[in-house]
């Protein structure tokens, strides 16, 4: 048993670190605020090496192992959720999926710009009629003679509006199952592609959440991702992946916030005395301070089973479950701790109470990550 | 193009303590950096290297800590890392320490360039640079903003002054110190930081310099004779009111002090 970093894994949390506390803390409410995403840091963080972080090397990527890519997920979230979820996004969500299945001009084709962060990679399967029930989609494809034509309409895709390439999910037939279902890489200029409405959300405002909308998409036969049919298989494993960077998201949100109230607690005066004298402000911190514990410590196992090559779908629902609930709770203490302040801008608590919110939602409600936990438990 | 780059470890500046009785320098021991200051050279030396071709080597004189500061430099994308160390060097004032540099320049293969920050933030001196141009009879520019030509053999840049800039022209091999006006520093990548952490560092005794150390350390020509901490500034006083009385108030107070 060992809880230490490795020197790797500590370095990787030491560039991180930096990047956040240099190019994305100062800048996150001002993107919040403006609801506005930077491309030039997402070129930043893949000339760093974070979009890329686990994607091997042969790919443009860095080659390095899930807990390092824990720690860079948590560190950049500490600077900026909205920026830090295209990290999740281009290893888990389309890296993963792409270098799993892909054929090999697949991988040569799209995986190293989107490391590089010149292109952008997206994942689409969520529906308006097809959330948690994600094998009941309507985005239908059809075989023609040199291809697929694609027809349907995806919602909540992150950074759809500015991505290059996406992995879509269709069904062969409507209500045909999980057994219908492929999936493909469909390239922004393809015939019939199109950007519809970019969401206003709670948080995560500086991340674009978009429709995609596919109108006899053409899709030529070398862009099916893996076989035709096992396109629900590649959404679950790609799942299961992305659920732990989700909960390493779900830190780094408590984390800082939880640095903002122990800094805030020292220095405010209330009664003649700081307020982090008081029982009431330290059973706050308190009970913070075990919950980041638990659940960092939940992410860094399901990432290290991984490392292992073992199975980690259990341990990945239960972190991404816990660590997205607690930061919720973190978040939410974090402005109780800081009084009206905590509900000031200004303070940044509030966003990452804001922020904190859909790490309960996206990729698996917290009711799918119970399912998923009680189906292992009762096998 | 051979481009030195001479970094400082320095404390964080912030963080440094004088005992007022002892007058020591209380150095907390976590705190060490590479010169802020130096980092714009550093990245003025990498940007060469992109747009012309060769190789960045980075330079240090100091205790076996020091290394820390040119592997951080090595993170950056410099390609190698020559380290002055010997007990001999503990205590070197500027002029000493100019003459390990030119010594250590000296054992580096045909260098055509060597970038200074403009001054390290813990002595503030800004005297380093001028010393190693003298030691090595090379011409130098210091507080350089821009280059704006350089060949193998010459360059010509923009020098700041206090009110303006002067266009210099040199030929190198020579010295330059930058201002923080000439660029904006990266950051290390992952990829960069981790090939700093196993990259070799050259070091180099005063042995191995053939520096005289009758000269160096201890023997430096400088004596501190007391360090004492800055004066404490004395807290401000706030005028309340109408500007016009303010104006009043702060015109019979400068009045009072014989300001005006």
């Amino acid at each position: 048993m060992n809880f230490e970093l490795t020197e790797d894994q500590l370095a990787v949390q030491e560039v991180a670190r930096e990047f956040a506390e240099k190019k994305l803390k100062p800048r996150a409410e001002e993107f919040d605020t403006e609801a506005r995403f930077d491309m030039d840091l997402l070129r930043e963080m893949g000339e760093l090496g974070f979009l890329g972080i686990i994607i091997p090397e042969e790919y443009g990527g860095g080659g390095m192992d899930a807990v390092s890519y824990m720690i860079a997920a948590e560190e950049l979230t500490r600077g900026c959720a909205s920026h830090a979820a295209a990290v999740g996004l281009s290893n888990s969500l389309y890296g993963y999926p792409l270098l799993t299945y892909g054929t090999e001009e697949q991988k040569k084709k799209y995986l190293p710009g989107v490391c590089a962060g010149e292109k952008v990679g997206a994942f689409a399967l969520t529906e308006p009629g097809a959330g948690s029930d994600a094998a009941g989609l309507s985005t239908t494809f059809k075989k023609t003679d040199n291809g697929y034509i694609l027809n349907g309409t995806k919602i909540f895709i992150t950074m759809g509006a500015v991505a290059d390439n996406v992995i879509v999910f269709a069904t062969s037939k409507k209500g045909s199952g999980p057994r219908g279902i492929s999936a493909f890489l469909v390239d922004k200029d393809a015939p019939g592609y199109e950007i519809g409405t970019i969401e206003k959300k709670m948080g995560l405002k500086a991340s674009p959440t978009t429709e995609l909308i596919f109108s006899d998409c053409v899709i030529p036969q070398e862009n099916l991702l893996g076989k035709e049919g096992h396109g629900f298989r590649i959404a679950m494993s790609t799942l299961d992946g992305g659920r732990i960077s989700c909960g390493a998201m779900g830190v780094g949100l408590a984390q800082e916030a939880f640095n903002i109230a122990v800094k805030y607690s020292k220095e405010r005066e209330q009664f003649g005395k700081p307020i982090a004298a008081l029982q009431a402000i330290q059973f706050h911190l308190a009970e913070m301070s075990i919950m980041i514990e638990n659940a960092r410590n939940l992410v860094y196992k399901a990432a290290w089973k991984k490392d292992q090559g073992q199975d980690y779908s259990l341990e990945a629902a239960q972190a991404k479950l816990y660590a997205s609930e607690i930061s919720t709770k973190v978040t939410h203490k974090a402005i109780q701790v800081l009084g009206g302040y905590g509900y000031i801008r200004e303070y940044q608590v509030e966003r990452m109470y804001r922020d904190a919110r859909v790490t309960e939602l996206f990729e698996g409600t917290s009711e799918i990550q119970k399912l998923v936990i009680a189906r292992y438990l009762l096998k | 193009m051979h481009i030195v780059v001479c970094i400082k470890q320095v404390p964080e500046i912030e963080r440094v303590k004088v005992d007022s009785g002892t007058g020591k320098v209380i150095v907390p021991e976590d705190s060490s950096m590479i010169n802020p200051f130096d980092e714009y050279a550093i990245e003025e030396a990498l940007r060469i290297k992109e747009k012309h071709g060769g190789t960045v080597t980075v330079l240090t004189m100091g205790p076996a800590s020091a290394a820390e500061a040119l592997r951080s430099a090595l993170a950056l994308g410099a390609d190698e890392a020559v380290h002055l160390m010997d007990p001999a060097f503990d205590g070197s004032d500027a002029a000493a320490t100019a003459t390990l540099l030119a010594a250590g320049i000296g054992k580096l293969d045909k260098v055509s360039l060597v970038l200074f920050g403009r001054n390290a933030v813990d002595t503030d001196a800004s005297s380093v640079p001028g010393y190693v141009a003298g030691r090595l009879n090379w011409p130098q520019v210091l507080f350089v903003r821009k280059f704006v030509e350089l060949s193998a053999d010459k360059s010509k840049v923009e020098r700041m002054t206090e009110d303006g800039y002067d266009t210099c022209e040199i030929p190198l091999p020579g010295v330059v110190s930058v201002v923080k006006e000439i660029n904006e520093p990266r950051l290390p990548s992952l990829k960069g930081k981790m090939r700093a952490k196993k990259a070799p560092i050259a070091t180099f005794s005063a042995a191995a310099l053939g520096v005289d150390t009758a000269k160096v350390g201890p023997n430096s020509p400088t004596t501190i004779v007391r360090s004492q901490p800055p004066p404490t500034r004395k807290k401000g006083e706030i005028l309340e009111g109408e500007p016009d009385d303010v104006a009043a108030k702060l015109f019979d107070k400068l009045r009072a002090d014989q300001i005006i």
